[in-house]
C-alpha cells in the first residue's frame, strides 16, 4: 500500500517528460510514455486496491503523508493521500477507465499535430484527478480539483487555430471557477469553525461543532454544492459542459463524461457528513439533480450534433446521481457514477469511431446506415446506447439506475422519484434517436474502414463492462459511506423495476415511430409553429446561455469597455494641465516692464503689511 | 561586514560596470552578473546557516544579523543594517530576479551598455538597502536611491518607438509620483523623530528606539504620522488612484526595467508597510484597515478589469499587478499570522511570476517587433518551448494550486475570513477575473491563425534557463513552501504581535482547536 503515492507520480512524470521534450519525441515514443504512465499508474492501483482489501478491515482507511504542504499556526494543509472505499473506487476508475482511453486516444490522435502536446494534458489531467480523489485534506482536493479544470481548459482548446474554440474553453474555465469561488467559500467556513481542513477530522467534528440546521453548516454545505454544481454541470453552472465538445473527442470521454464531471458527485460524497447536518441542502442536492436531468434530457432531443447528444445525455446521467445523493443513496450514486464511466466512456469512443470513419464529419443528419460499414462500432453503440437507456438485465446501467430509481422512491420523495421515470423517458427517446439516425436508414456519407488494436481493444474491455458483467464489480463502499435504510416492501421494488422497464420500451417505441425511416412525424412536429417556437431554446441549452449573457457577460464588457482608458488616471491627468496653466498665467506677469514691477512690488508690500496689521489687531483684542 | 557586502557588491559593480565598457561590451555583462549571482549566493547562505524558525513567547526581534557603523552622530543617524527572515526572504527574491535582469537584457541592450548595468545594478543595491536599513535616514537614502537609476533606465534604454517623449514621458511620471509620495514620507519620517526628542529627549533615527512611539502620542498624531508613511508606501505599491505611473512605466521600460519594477521595486512597498507602518502605528492602523482593506478590494476589481482590455501586453502584465497588490493590501490590514504568512508567499510568487512574464513578453518582442496583441495569434504553431511557458505562467497569474501564486493567496484569503468575511468573500470572487484576464492573454496570443507562417526561432539556451528557472523555481515554493514559510514566520510573529497584541484565546497562536471566534483586531464591517 505504501506504493500508493505512485498512483499520481506516474502521470506526473510522463506529464513532464512529454512537456519537456516536446516535438523532439516521435509519435509512437510520445504514445508510449503517455499511454505507459497512466497504464503503470493502473497497474498500481491494482496491487495497491488488492493490498487495501486484505489488510484494512471493511469501511477502514490507510492515511500516507507525504510531507507538509501548508503550515501555519494552527492551520496545517499535509499532503497526505488518504485511501478508503470510496477514493479506491475513485481511482480504479479514473485510472482504469482513463488507461483505456488513452490507448484509444492514441489511435485517433496519430497524425495530428501537436500529439505529445496533447498526451502531456492527459497525464497532468489524471495526476490531478488521482490528488482531487486521494487528497486527505480540502485543500489538496482543491488542488486537484483547480488542476483537472486547468487540463480541461487546455484540452478543450486543443485545436487552437479556430478561436471558437478558445472561446469555448473559457467559456468552460471561467464557469467552473465560479463554483470553485463557492467551493472556495465553503472551505473557508469549514476551517474557521472546525480549525481543520482534514477531511475524516471534518467528518469526526461536525456534528461534535454544529447542531442540525445551524446557519452556518447550512452555508458550508451550499457552498460546497455550488462546487459541485460548477464542476458537474449541473443547473444553474451546466452551460459549459456542450461547448467544451470542441476538444478531440477522446477528451470528451474522459473528461466531460467519465471522471472529470463526476467530481462534484465525489465531493459530495466525501464530505456528506456536512450535507448529512444541513437536510434542506441536501433535498436540494436532489432537486438540482431532478431539474437538470429534465431539462439536459428535452436538450439532447433536439441536437445535430453527435458529440452534442451525448454532452447533454452527461449532464442528465450526473442529475440522476445528484438526485441518488439527494435522498442519502450514496452508494447507488457511487455506483452510478462507475458504471456511467463505463458506458459513456464506451458511447464517446464509438462516437469518435464514427467521426473518424465519416472523416470528420459530427452532424448525425449527414450519416446514416453505418451498422453495416461498421458493425462493431454500431454493437458498441447498441451496448453503451442500451446501458445509457437501462436496457433490462442485459446492461450494467439497468443495474445502477433501477437501484437509484427504486431508493428515490423508497425515500418518499414522490416528486422526484416521477421526475427521474420522465428521465429515462427521454433518456430512451434520445438515445435511440440517434443510433437510429447514425446507423439506420440510407447511407449519406461513404464511411471508410477502420482497424487498429488500439481502437478495438478499449473498446473492446469498455463493451464487456458496460454489460451485466460489469454489475459483478463490488465497489468497497460499506462502512464508508452511510447505508441506505428503507422499510418499503420488497413487492414495491419490483413495481418500480416494472415501471422503470416499462418506460424504457415506450420511449423506445417512441423514438421507432417518430425517428425511424422517413422520420415523418417528427418532421411534422418539428414544422408545427410549437416546434418552431421550442426547438432553437431546447437546442441551446434552454435559455441559459443568452441568460448568462444578458446577465454576467455584457455588462462585464460594457464595464470593461467606459473604463477602457483608466478613468482615474484621466484625473491624476488633470494636473499636468493645471500645472501648466499656472506656469503661463506666472510667467505672464513676467513683462520686463520697470513700472509693472514698481506697482506689484508696492501693491505686494501694501498686502503684507494691511495683513500684518490685521493679525496684530485681532490678537490684541 | 557581510550585509554592507550586500549593497556594496552591487553598488561597486556598478562602477566597474560603467568604465569596464572601455573594454569591450561584453564585460559590463559578465561583472553584473557575477555581482547578483553573488548577492543571491550570500542570500542562500544566510538562508543555509540561520536559525528561522524559533517562535518564542514573547516574539522580539530577533536579528540573525546586525551591523552598525557611526553616520551623522550628532543627528543620531548611523549605519545601521540588520536581516531577519522577511528582510531575506526579499533579499532571495531580489537576488534571483537580479541574475535573470541582467540574464534577459544579454542581447536586448546594445547602446552604452556600461551605463545601462550601471544604472540596473545601483537601483538593486537601493533595493537591497531598503531591505537592510534600520536607520530611518538611511531608509530614506535608499529609498530614494533607487528611484534615480529606474528613472534613466525608462528615458535611455526604453521601448524604441518612433515618438522617444514617449518613454521620457512616462520616466518623468515615474519620477514625480514615487518622489511626491517619499516626500510626504520624509515628512513622515522627521515629525516622528521630532516628536520621539520632545518626548524622551533622546535624538535618533533608529529603528528599534522609534518602535514605541505609538505609547507616547496621541492617537490623532499617530494617525496622521500613519498616514504620511502610508501615503509613501501607497504610491509606490501602487494602490488604486495613485496607481497610474505603473503601466505607463512598463509599457516603457526595457525588460530588465519591467523585471525590476515589477518583481522588486514594487515589493519595497509592502516591505515598508510590514516593517514600518504596522509597528509603528498598530493602533493607527487598526484604525485604517478597513479603508485600507477597501482600497485593495477596489484595486483588485479595477485593475482586473482594466488588464481585460488592454492591447499592449506589457500594460496587460502591469494592470496584472496593480490588482494583485490589492490582496497585499488585504493581507497586511487583516493582520493574522495566517495572512502575514500568506503575504510573503504572494509578494514572492508575484515578483518571480510578473518578472517571467515580462521576461516573456520581453522574447516575444524581440521576435516580433512588436507588444500589440492584436498582431499576435496562433503561436502554438510558430514556437515550441514560448507558448509552453506562457501559458505556465498564465496559469501561475490565476493562482493554479501548485504554483506559489495559490500558496499566497489562499493563505490570505483564508487567514482574513476569520477577521474580515464579507470582505474575502468579494475578495474570493475576484478569482474569477484573475481567470478572465489570464486567459485572455492567451487567447490573444496562442490562439487563432498565426499571422507568420511556419516555425520562428525558438528560445535560446540562455532564454530558456531564464524563464525555466523561475517556472521551477514557482513550482517548488507552490508544492513545498514550507521552508519559506519557516523563514519568515518569526518576523511575521513579531508583527502581528505589534499589530495586534496576542490574546491568550487567540486560536491561531495557542489552542488546538479555535472556538469559531475570530482573532480579529479589526471589526466586522
Amino acid at each position: 500500500m505504501n506504493l500508493l503515492f505512485l498512483t499520481f507520480l506516474f502521470p506526473a512524470i510522463g506529464f513532464l517528460l512529454l512537456a519537456t521534450l516536446r516535438a523532439r519525441l516521435a509519435e509512437n515514443i510520445a504514445a508510449i510514455i503517455g499511454v505507459g504512465s497512466v497504464g503503470l499508474s493502473a497497474l498500481t492501483t491494482i496491487y495497491v486496491g488488492v493490498d487495501f482489501l486484505n489488510q484494512v478491515e471493511q469501511g477502514g482507511h490507510y492515511v500516507q503523508q507525504l510531507w507538509t504542504w501548508m503550515q501555519v499556526g494552527n492551520f496545517n494543509a499535509s499532503f497526505g493521500l488518504h485511501l478508503d472505499g470510496l477514493s479506491l473506487t475513485m481511482l480504479g476508475v479514473i485510472t482504469g477507465v482513463g488507461f483505456f482511453i488513452h490507448l484509444f486516444a492514441s489511435w485517433y490522435m496519430r497524425g495530428e499535430t501537436g500529439y505529445e502536446r496533447f498526451f502531456s494534458y492527459m497525464n497532468l489531467f489524471v495526476a490531478s484527478m488521482v490528488l482531487l480523489v486521494l487528497g486527505d485534506n480540502l485543500a489538496l482536493l482543491y488542488l486537484g480539483w483547480e488542476g483537472v479544470g486547468l487540463c480541461s481548459y487546455l484540452l478543450i482548446g486543443f485545436y487552437y487555430f479556430d478561436r471558437a474554440n478558445g472561446e469555448a474553453a473559457i467559456k468552460a474555465f471561467t464557469v467552473t471557477r465560479v463554483g470553485d469561488v463557492f467551493m472556495a467559500i465553503g472551505i473557508f467556513i469549514i476551517f474557521q469553525q472546525l480549525g481543520t481542513l482534514n477531511i475524516r477530522e471534518i467528518l469526526e467534528l461536525a456534528p461534535q461543532k454544529w447542531a442540525e440546521n445551524d446557519p452556518l453548516v447550512i452555508a458550508a454545505a451550499l457552498m460546497l454544492l455550488g462546487g459541485a454544481v460548477g464542476k458537474s454541470a449541473q443547473l444553474p453552472l451546466q452551460t459549459w459542459l456542450a461547448d467544451a465538445m470542441a476538444g478531440p473527442t477522446p477528451v470528451s470521454a474522459l473528461i466531460h463524461a467519465a471522471t472529470m464531471v463526476t467530481a462534484g458527485v465525489y465531493l459530495i460524497a466525501r464530505t456528506h457528513g456536512v450535507f448529512e447536518l444541513a437536510p434542506d441542502i441536501l433535498l436540494l442536492v436532489g432537486v438540482v439533480g431532478a431539474i437538470t436531468l429534465l431539462i439536459a434530457g428535452f436538450s439532447a432531443l433536439v441536437q445535430t450534433d453527435i458529440k452534442r447528444v451525448l454532452a447533454y445525455s452527461t449532464m442528465s446521467q450526473i442529475g440522476y446521481m445528484f438526485l441518488a445523493l439527494g435522498v442519502s443513496a450514496w452508494d447507488a450514486a457511487i455506483f452510478h457514477l462507475m458504471t456511467h464511466a463505463f458506458f459513456k466512456a464506451l458511447l464517446f469512443l464509438s462516437a469518435g469511431a464514427v467521426i473518424i470513419a465519416c472523416h470528420h464529419e459530427q452532424n448525425i443528419f449527414k450519416m446514416g446506415g453505418l451498422w453495416k460499414k461498421i458493425p462493431f462500432v454500431y454493437a458498441c453503440f447498441l451496448i453503451g446506447g442500451g446501458a445509457l437507456v437501462a436496457f433490462p438485465f442485459l446492461t450494467v446501467g439497468f443495474y445502477s439506475k433501477d437501484a437509484i430509481l427504486w431508493q428515490v422512491y423508497a425515500s418518499g420523495h414522490t416528486n422526484l422519484f416521477w421526475a427521474g421515470l420522465v428521465g429515462a423517458l427521454f433518456t430512451s427517446i434520445y438515445t435511440f434517436r440517434l443510433i437510429f439516425i447514425v446507423f439506420h436508414g440510407e447511407e449519406k456519407t461513404h464511411a471508410h474502414h477502420i482497424d487498429g488494436i488500439s481502437y478495438w481493444l478499449p473498446l473492446g474491455v469498455l463493451l464487456v463492462l458496460s454489460t451485466f458483467i460489469g454489475a459483478w464489480i463490488h465497489q468497497p463502499l460499506e462502512g464508508v459511506l452511510p447505508a441506505f435504510v428503507t422499510d418499503a416492501s420488497e413487492e414495491a421494488k419490483h413495481h418500480v423495476e416494472l415501471l422503470a422497464i416499462g418506460t424504457g420500451i415506450i420511449g423506445l417505441v417512441l423514438a421507432a415511430i417518430f425517428f425511424w425511416g422517413e422520420r415523418r412525424p417528427a418532421k411534422i412536429i418539428a414544422q408545427s409553429a410549437i416546434g418552431r417556437l421550442l426547438s432553437p431554446v431546447f437546442r441551446d441549452g434552454c435559455g441559459f446561455d443568452w441568460l448568462y449573457d444578458w446577465l454576467f457577460v455584457k455588462p462585464y464588457l460594457l464595464v470593461a469597455k467606459l473604463n477602457r482608458h483608466d478613468v482615474i488616471a484621466k484625473i491624476f491627468g488633470l494636473i499636468q494641465p493645471l500645472v501648466k496653466m499656472g506656469n503661463s498665467a506666472m510667467s505672464a506677469t513676467e513683462t520686463g516692464r520697470v513700472r509693472w514691477y514698481a506697482t506689484s512690488m508696492a501693491l505686494g508690500a501694501v498686502l503684507v503689511l494691511g495683513a500684518a496689521l490685521y493679525l496684530q489687531i485681532s490678537f490684541n483684542q | 561586514m557581510t550585509l554592507s557586502a550586500l549593497i556594496l557588491i552591487p553598488f561597486v559593480g556598478g562602477l566597474l560596470c560603467w568604465q569596464g565598457e572601455r573594454l569591450g561590451a561584453g564585460i559590463p555583462r559578465w561583472i553584473a552578473l557575477i555581482c547578483m549571482s553573488l548577492v543571491l549566493a550570500i542570500g542562500i547562505n544566510f538562508w543555509l546557516a540561520g536559525d528561522y524558525s524559533g517562535v518564542t513567547a514573547t516574539a522580539g526581534l530577533n536579528w540573525q544579523a546586525e551591523e552598525q557603523y557611526p553616520w551623522i552622530p550628532i543627528l543620531g543617524v548611523s549605519i545601521h543594517f540588520a536581516l531577519d527572515g522577511l528582510s531575506l526572504v526579499m533579499i532571495l527574491l531580489t537576488g534571483l530576479l537580479g541574475v535573470i535582469a541582467v540574464g534577459c537584457s544579454w542581447k536586448e541592450i546594445s547602446t552604452n551598455v556600461g551605463a545601462f548595468h550601471m544604472n540596473l545594478l545601483w537601483s538593486l543595491a537601493g533595493v537591497l538597502g531598503v531591505f537592510l536599513a534600520l536607520d530611518m535616514m538611511l531608509f530614506f537614502f535608499f529609498w530614494e536611491l533607487m528611484l534615480i537609476p529606474v528613472y534613466f533606465l525608462i528615458s535611455l534604454w526604453g521601448r524604441a518607438s518612433e515618438n522617444k517623449q514617449l518613454r521620457v514621458q512616462a520616466a518623468t511620471k515615474f519620477f514625480i509620483y514615487t518622489q511626491v509620495g517619499g516626500l510626504i514620507m520624509l515628512v513622515g519620517i522627521l515629525a516622528l523623530v521630532l516628536v520621539n526628542y520632545k518626548a524622551t529627549q533622546q535624538l535618533s533615527f533608529d529603528y528599534e528606539t522609534l518602535l514605541g512611539i505609538h505609547k507616547l502620542i496621541t492617537p490623532e498624531l499617530q494617525f496622521i504620522l500613519m498616514l504620511c508613511f502610508f501615503i509613501g508606501f501607497a504610491v509606490k505599491l501602487p494602490i488604486v488612484p495613485v496607481h497610474s505611473w505603473l503601466p505607463d512605466a512598463h509599457a516603457e521600460a526595457p525588460t530588465a526595467g519591467s523585471v525590476d519594477l515589477a518583481g522588486i521595486l514594487l515589493k519595497t512597498a509592502g516591505y515598508g508597510m510590514l516593517r514600518f507602518t504596522l509597528p509603528f502605528f498598530p493602533d493607527a492602523s487598526q484604525e485604517f484597515a478597513n479603508a485600507a482593506m477597501l482600497l485593495g478590494i477596489f484595486g483588485i476589481f479595477y485593475g482586473a478589469f482594466l488588464a481585460f482590455v488592454q492591447t499592449d501586453i506589457k500594460r496587460l502584465i502591469a494592470y496584472t499587478s496593480i490588482s494583485h497588490m490589492g490582496f497585499v493590501l488585504i493581507g497586511i490590514y487583516s493582520g493574522n499570522l495566517l495572512t502575514l504568512q500568506g503575504l510573503a508567499i504572494q509578494m514572492l510568487a508575484h515578483g518571480l511570476c510578473a518578472g517571467g512574464l515580462f521576461v516573456l513578453a520581453g522574447q516575444l518582442h524581440e521576435r516580433l517587433g512588436t507588444y500589440d496583441m492584436r498582431k499576435m495569434g496562433g503561436l502554438w504553431a510558430n514556437y515550441s518551448y514560448l507558448p509552453a511557458l506562457l501559458m505556465f505562467f498564465a496559469a501561475a497569474l490565476l493562482g493554479i494550486p501548485g504554483t506559489a501564486n495559490f500558496v499566497g493567496e489562499f493563505l490570505i484569503l483564508i487567514g482574513a475570513f476569520k477577521v474580515v468575511p464579507v470582505l474575502t468573500i468579494v475578495a474570493t470572487a475576484s478569482l474569477v477575473l484573475a481567470g478572465v484576464y489570464s486567459l485572455i492573454l492567451i487567447h490573444r496570443t496562442l490562439f487563432g491563425k498565426s499571422p507568420t507562417e511556419g516555425k520562428g526561432i525558438d528560445l535560446s539556451a540562455r532564454e530558456l534557463t531564464l524563464v525555466v528557472s523561475l517556472a521551477v523555481v514557482l513550482l517548488v515554493i507552490g508544492f513545498y513552501p514550507q521552508p519559506l514559510l519557516n523563514v519568515s514566520v518569526e518576523a511575521m510573529t513579531f508583527i502581528q504581535h505589534t499589530y495586534a497584541p496576542v490574546d491568550v484565546s487567540n486560536p491561531l497562536l495557542t489552542g488546538p482547536l479555535p472556538v469559531g471566534g475570530s482573532a480579529s483586531p479589526v471589526v466586522t464591517p
